[in-house]
C-alpha cells in the first residue's frame, strides 16, 4: 500500500495525516514537497492535508491549486487514483477544479473547532463504504473557510449524483444543504472539511474517521 | 501598463464579511447604508503588448474563483 502526503508551505495537518496512513496501512506514507514536480510511482492514495497553504493568500487553497506537484495530482487523480483533500485540502481540490464549488467565509464569520456529527450519505463510494447507509458519524472540524457554495444546478447534480458523501446534521458553517464532503463523478476524489484523520483512535476523543481510510485503503476488517 | 483588476463577490454569494463591516458601520453611527459587499483589487504591473486575452486568461486561472467571483478588468495607464 503505497500513500503520499502531499505538503505545501502553511499545510499543518500534514503530519496527522502521515500519522493516520502510517496506523492503517502499516507503511509510511511518502512525504511529498509542493514544489516537486513529480508523484512516486505507483501511488495508490494521495492526500492533501489540512492546514494555510500559502497563508491562504488571495483565496484559500487558490495559490497551492497552481503549484508545480498539483498538475501531477490532477493527472494521477484523472487515471483514477484516490485523492483526499481535508480541510484546506479540499480548498484546494475545488480551486484546482477536482471538484465543484467553492469554500467560503462562514456565515457567523467566526473560526470553528469542534467536533460536529455527520450523516454518511453516499456509503457506496470508495472511501465511505465501511459505513453503515444513514450512519451518524462524528468529526471534529477547524476552519475559517468551510461554508460550501454551489449554484442550485450543481447541488441538484451532486444530489442526483449520490456525490454528497457527507452532510452536517446540524448548522455548522452555513454550507449549502450543509454540504460537509462532496466526490468527483468517478468516485475517486473525495474532499470534505470535517478531519477524518483527527479521529483515528479512541485516544482522539473517537474513531469515527478510521473506516475512511480502512475504505479507501482496501485494509477494512470483515464486519 | 498598469491594469487594476476589480474582483467582487456574485450577486446572490452571501458575503459574511461585508456583512460584518455593514454592521460595525451601523455601530458607528452611519445610518442608511443598505448593503456591504467587500471585493479585492489586483494592480498588475504589466508590458504594454500584453492583450486582453492574457488579462482574461489570469483572471480566469488564478485571480478571481468564477464560481462565486466576477471581475472587470481596468487599464490604467
Amino acid at each position: 500500500m503505497k500513500t503520499a502526503v502531499v505538503t505545501f508551505p502553511g499545510s499543518n495537518c500534514d503530519r496527522d495525516m502521515q500519522v493516520a496512513l502510517r496506523d492503517v496501512t502499516g507503511r509510511d506514507p511518502h512525504k511529498v514537497w509542493h514544489g516537486d514536480a513529480d508523484l512516486p510511482d505507483g501511488l495508490d492514495f494521495i492526500a492533501l492535508p489540512g492546514g494555510f497553504s500559502y497563508g491562504d493568500y488571495l483565496r484559500s487553497g487558490a495559490m497551492a491549486a497552481n503549484s508545480p506537484i498539483m498538475r501531477s495530482v490532477i493527472a494521477a487523480a484523472e487515471r483514477g487514483v484516490p485523492v483526499l483533500g481535508v480541510c484546506n485540502g479540499f480548498q484546494v481540490l475545488t480551486e484546482a477544479r477536482l471538484l465543484p464549488g467553492a469554500l467560503m467565509r462562514n456565515a457567523g464569520q467566526n473560526f470553528i473547532c469542534r467536533t460536529v456529527s455527520l450523516k454518511v450519505e453516499n456509503t457506496q463510494s470508495l472511501f465511505t463504504g465501511g459505513y453503515a447507509s444513514d450512519e451518524e458519524i462524528h468529526v471534529p472540524v477547524a476552519h475559517h473557510d468551510g461554508n460550501f457554495f454551489a449554484d442550485e444546478d450543481t447541488l441538484d447534480r451532486l444530489e442526483g449524483d449520490g456525490r454528497v458523501a457527507f452532510r452536517y446534521t446540524e448548522k455548522v458553517n452555513g454550507s449549502r444543504r450543509d454540504i460537509a464532503g462532496i466526490l468527483n463523478p468517478a468516485g475517486n476524489v473525495l474532499g470534505m472539511m470535517p478531519h477524518p484523520e483527527r479521529a483515528i483512535e479512541s485516544d482522539h476523543g473517537g474513531s469515527d474517521g478510521r473506516r475512511l481510510f480502512e475504505s479507501a485503503l482496501g485494509v477494512l476488517a470483515p464486519a | 501598463m498598469k491594469v487594476r483588476i476589480h474582483i467582487s463577490l456574485k450577486p446572490g454569494v452571501l458575503d459574511p464579511q461585508g456583512r460584518a463591516v455593514h454592521h460595525a458601520l451601523e455601530g458607528l453611527g452611519f445610518s442608511g447604508v443598505d448593503d456591504v459587499r467587500v471585493g479585492r483589487t489586483v494592480e498588475l504591473d504589466v508590458a504594454d503588448s500584453t492583450n486582453d486575452e492574457a488579462l482574461g486568461e489570469m483572471c480566469e486561472k488564478l485571480l478571481a474563483n468564477t464560481v462565486i467571483e466576477n471581475y472587470r478588468i481596468e487599464k490604467v495607464a
